[in-house]
């Protein structure tokens, strides 16, 4: 059981670190998700089940969804202000 | 700063963390032992109080039900903000929802995902309401549950449409389901006030240990905390879903 938590914990450590280094904002979502779940998986694995259904819910799908909504709407913007360049009305 | 004397400023405060973070755990409890006279506490009297198996869901609801109240609210306030920042904007216009590219047709998603999400609506709708039924007994609670709940409506827009996920979800009844939760917890903490005792004190029949209705008010705010989580988290999904799909800025 030790030694569960442990590699889950080292998993933990490294899908942090793997989502600061990630530069680009799609990319760094994903890699957030999967962080996030396995956190939640590091809290089951510690005897805190309540926390991990909510840190699954909320770390692993909820927000990751969120800023990937946030993301799809940036590129639309970005796309119509250089089709604007393109063709001045 | 130069990057050499950066570094140089950065090597000795590293080292200086290390020692004393060192030093620090050291003198730490060995993983998995718990200390805290708090916790042992209630893992010793939350059963024979309040016939509750489950100590956490005893804890948010009961022993520590003013904060939650707090915290319920902080997540209501915030459903409010980002609706109001995402409002249509003087300068904006609401189009009938498209893909993103313009002058393309939306791409469905793909036979995999409808069949795995139209399998999972009906058994994850099941799961969260036995999660928001059942905190008092075991793992979960209102907020676990409902945030189960909303996603089982995510799935409605990933394996049908966004106009079906529209239509499942009325903005009045969701609206209204997060209001009266919210509201609920809020009032059935006055319920204990008007009684002559505390407020958000537990004061309906506590129930038989191990059955459905036990714990007095704890299974009642825990519905009132899914309505709320449930209806909050669904209005941010339609929110931010209707600002990349439908909201078009006036060109």
């Amino acid at each position: 059981m030790v030694l569960l938590q442990a590699m889950v914990l080292i998993l933990v450590g490294l899908s942090g670190a793997a989502v600061v280094t990630i530069r680009e904002p799609l990319r760094q979502g994903i890699a957030m998700s999967y962080y996030g779940l396995l956190l939640g998986l590091l809290f089951f694995l510690l005897q805190a089940p309540d926390v991990a259904m909510s840190q699954i819910a909320v770390g692993a799908v909820a927000l990751p969804f969120m800023i990937l909504l946030a993301l799809a709407r940036l590129k639309y913007q970005r796309e119509q202000r250089e089709r604007q360049k393109e063709t001045p009305s | 700063m130069t990057p050499a004397l950066r570094l140089r400023l950065f090597l000795p405060a590293a080292l200086l963390l290390t020692l004393l973070l060192a030093w620090a755990l050291s003198g730490a409890p060995r993983f998995g032992t718990f200390d805290g006279r708090y916790g042992q506490w209630l893992n010793h009297h939350t059963v024979p109080q309040r016939h509750v198996t489950d100590v956490v869901t005893a804890i948010n609801f009961d022993y520590r039900g003013w904060d939650t109240l707090g915290e319920e609210f902080i997540l209501f306030i915030s459903v409010i903000g980002v609706r109001l920042l995402l409002r249509t904007q003087r300068d904006e216009r609401e189009t009938r929802p498209r893909d993103q590219a313009p002058g393309r047709r939306a791409t469905s998603s793909s036979a995999s995902v409808r069949v795995l999400g139209l399998a999972l609506i009906g058994p994850l709708v099941l799961y969260g309401l036995d999660v928001v039924t059942h905190g008092q007994l075991t793992p979960g609670g209102g907020f676990q549950g409902g945030v189960v709940l909303a996603t089982a409506l995510w799935l409605v827009y990933l394996a049908g449409s966004y106009e079906t996920m529209l239509h499942v979800t009325p903005e009045t009844l969701v609206g209204w389901t997060e209001a009266a939760g919210a509201g609920g917890y809020a009032l059935i903490g006055l319920y204990g006030w008007l009684t002559g005792v505390a407020y958000l004190q537990n004061v309906l029949p506590l129930g038989q240990v191990g059955s459905v209705f036990s714990g007095g008010t704890i299974p009642l705010i825990s519905l009132a905390v899914a309505g709320a989580v449930t209806g909050g988290f669904v209005l941010l999904l339609r929110a931010f879903l209707a600002e990349a799909l439908q909201v078009r800025s006036r060109s």
